[in-house]
């Protein structure tokens, strides 16, 4: 099989899994660079998406498995929002096109993102992967998977002899990990939308990772998080992928210590494009709304048809998250001042009968 | 640390000199090491309300900040060292005090590290329970001296539609059946169904989604009612909340009965609801459309006191209501597929909108008067 992207963080990680799971498959990892730690049973073949030289690497390797995860969501680590957005779309329709010519190739796993719901006023509490966005993102990554799945969906009619899975992820968090909303959290203060406090999702890493196996090979390996139990090599379309329960952003804020910002939503557009300017944080719109309004997702098609649960709930993941950055900001003072103040009733009301 | 100890400390000393001096009593000095930890600078004089309330509204008055916000602000805490003995008259119970407030505390400090859980509608039952329903039952019982009837009609144990009439310009109708609900059925909550307006209102908007609120869509209606909630709707809408008071007490239309399809669906009984008093809070005038459509509001009012009298006009008028609920229109004898068929959910519709437009003639008539009831 073969795994796009793996010189990028999940991606590698990914690959090391796969590469690393009881049916011992063989995998194939491609990148533009090659990866800077070793990823593990895999062999690295330096390939190109957006070349024809994909075409050949997988009529040559006998391929007959893509997992693609070179959907990338932060544009300052490949040098700018143009070429994030060539990679990930002109990416993707060339490794498609390679695909559609290849009859081997019978299975496509795609890591997207819950972005693509948007999130909004207008949306509903919880998206199942039917439910249509009130308000489809308009920009970044969020806009770059919805195209993706677009010609992914394409692919589907051309070739329906191939089982595709699209894993919409919600926020992914983990201690090596880097995306927006992970460096949102670690700013001195939180931004948010001004007088809104979005419901947000968390996946931690792992997790992550073990659903793409899950979804690639039917069941979750490695160090047996996740419970996959081979249904998931029968799962197809799209799947919703998030930790149990919800955190609000003003909580998950707390929880790191640092209070929100919040912007009134007129300038929230403007401001997402100032912080990536200064360079102080990659928000796009997108991941200001999901600050302010939330999304969560109906998880029932993940746990009941591919069989997986992820080992952390929201809170876990983000508290682990928080954990490993060594996130604290206000939060022993906090603690310190409500101890204080609490010893100091006592000791008060005690005192004056 | 030790600067800031100190403009503390001398920020509590003013104080309490100033409450000493107003109250003629002699300057009782706090104990040093009370005052290093207890901060309240500008002088917030709780004190004064602990004294007056003993007890429950303190509990209240602490846990009102919500949001985490800068330490700075964990200063409403009240210097009670600094207090003169007289006022332990107010105070029946020292200990209930006490303990109250190291719970008041020990909220403040969960709610600060966001130590507590909503679900997934954005629901946050401890801040319901604890803080919003505790402020909005003295409107309740106090202000709008609400008369229930039929309370014991409200299924205790399974899930329900409310279908309410709406009215008043603003909507304290659906806050007010909400403590009803809450108080009469032993502490379940009512989830409200409200338009997208509500959620993209900044304050508003999070405020309903804590109290438990979520948008009117039949996914998240459906998901409510088949996982056994109460959940209440206002199917008039913006017609309703915003008529004419000229129009008050007659039923507009129930929207395109997409509520009665969630019950059909879920084989939930629909439960009518009739609220007499409400059209009389914010009695309309006029509808001043040019400003509705420059703000983006559904309806922009005027009122005996709105806009003249500013922010006062947004008091409701003190009007004396009664809440009826009526007999619940089972749902569960039809097939789920019925809620598909157009015919069966209109007849639906028109029966609960029939019952909802006769309880308020019948409610109308047994009123006398529209303030003292």
């Amino acid at each position: 099989m073969l795994v796009t992207g793996v010189s990028r963080y999940l991606g590698g990680k990914v690959a090391t899994a796969l590469a690393a799971h009881p049916t011992a498959p063989t995998v194939i990892g491609t990148d533009v660079v090659p990866p800077h730690a070793p990823v593990g049973g895999a062999r690295f073949v330096r390939a190109d998406i957006r070349s024809p030289a994909i075409a050949r690497l997988l009529s040559e390797e006998t391929v007959d498995t893509v997992v693609h995860m070179n959907v990338i969501a932060t544009p300052r680590s490949v040098g700018g929002r143009v070429p994030m957005k060539e990679i990930n779309v002109i990416g993707t329709m060339q490794l498609l096109a390679a695909m559609q010519k290849v009859p081997r190739v019978r299975r496509l796993v795609v890591k997207s993102t819950s972005g693509v719901y948007g999130a909004g006023p207008g949306d509903p509490a919880i998206f199942t992967e039917d439910t249509a966005a009130a308000t489809p993102p308009r920009t970044g990554w969020a806009k770059d998977c919805l195209e993706v799945e677009g010609y992914v969906r394409g692919f589907t009619r051309r070739r329906p002899d191939v089982a595709v899975v699209l894993l919409r992820f919600a926020s992914i968090v983990g201690p090596g990990l880097e995306t927006p909303l992970s460096r949102a959290f670690a700013l001195p203060l939180v931004p948010g939308l001004l007088g809104h406090d979005g419901r947000l999702q968390f996946v931690e890493e792992e997790d992550a990772v073990q659903a793409m196996v899950a979804a690639t090979l039917g069941a979750a390996g490695g160090d047996g998080r996740g419970v996959g139990d081979g249904r998931g090599a029968r799962v197809t379309g799209a799947v919703n992928v998030a930790g149990d329960g919800v955190l609000t952003t003003s909580q998950a804020a707390a929880m790191a210590g640092r209070p929100v910002l919040g912007l009134p939503e007129q300038l929230a557009s403007s401001a997402s494009r100032w912080l990536t300017r200064l360079g102080a944080a990659e928000l796009t719109f997108e991941d200001l709304r999901l600050l302010g309004y939330g999304r969560v997702l109906d998880t029932t098609r993940c746990r009941e048809e591919m069989g997986f649960v992820p080992t952390l709930t929201t809170r876990e993941a983000f508290a682990a998250f928080v954990q490993a950055q060594r996130l604290r900001g206000l939060r022993p003072f906090v603690d310190l001042v409500a101890e204080e103040v609490g010893k100091a009733v006592v000791d008060t009301v005690g005192a004056r009968r | 640390m030790t600067t800031r100890r100190d403009a503390l400390s001398l920020g509590a000393d003013r104080a309490a000199a100033e409450r000493a001096h107003r109250r003629g009593t002699p300057l009782v000095s706090p104990p040093a090491e009370a005052v290093a930890h207890v901060a309240p600078a500008a002088g917030v004089d709780l004190v004064d309300l602990v004294a007056e309330e003993a007890g429950l509204r303190m509990a209240d008055a602490m846990a009102v900040p919500r949001r985490p916000r800068p330490a700075g602000r964990l200063e409403v805490v009240p210097d009670l060292p600094a207090d003169d003995p007289q006022e332990e008259e107010g105070v029946e119970n020292p200990d209930h005090l006490a303990e109250l407030l190291v719970e008041a505390v020990e909220f403040v400090r969960r709610r600060l590290g966001g130590d507590y859980a909503v679900d997934e509608f954005g629901f946050d039952p401890e801040l319901t329970e604890r803080v919003l329903l505790r402020l909005l039952r003295p409107v309740y019982q106090r202000w709008f001296r609400v008369e229930l009837r039929g309370a014991d009609r409200i299924p205790s144990d399974r899930g329900a539609l409310l279908v309410g009439n709406h009215s008043g310009t603003l909507a304290w109708d659906a806050l007010m059946t909400q403590v009803a609900v809450h108080d009469s059925t032993g502490g379940r909550f009512l989830r409200l169904l409200g338009a997208d307006l509500v959620f993209a209102t900044p304050v508003v908007g999070d405020v309903a989604r804590r109290m438990g609120a979520t948008l009117a869509a039949s996914s998240d209606a459906e998901r409510l009612l088949s996982s056994g909630e109460l959940v209440g709707v206002w199917p008039e809408g913006f017609k309703g909340i915003g008529k004419n008071y000229r129009d008050r007490y007659r039923l507009q239309r129930f929207g395109r009965g997409g509520f009665v399809s969630a019950a059909i669906r879920t084989r939930v009984p629909i439960v009518p609801v009739s609220i007499v008093g409400a059209e009389e809070i914010h009695p309309m005038l006029a509808d001043v459309r040019p400003l509705a459509r420059l703000t983006g509001a559904p309806y922009w009012p005027v009122t005996p006191t709105w806009p003249w009298l500013g922010p006062l006009g947004l008091v409701p008028l003190p009007s004396k209501w009664l809440i009826e609920f009526g007999e619940p229109v089972p749902t569960d004898q039809l097939d789920p597929s019925a809620a598909e068929d157009p015919m069966v959910v209109f007849e639906i519709t028109d029966r609960v909108r029939e019952v909802i437009q006769q309880t308020l003639y019948a409610l109308l008539v047994q009123r006398r008067s529209v303030f003292l009831g």
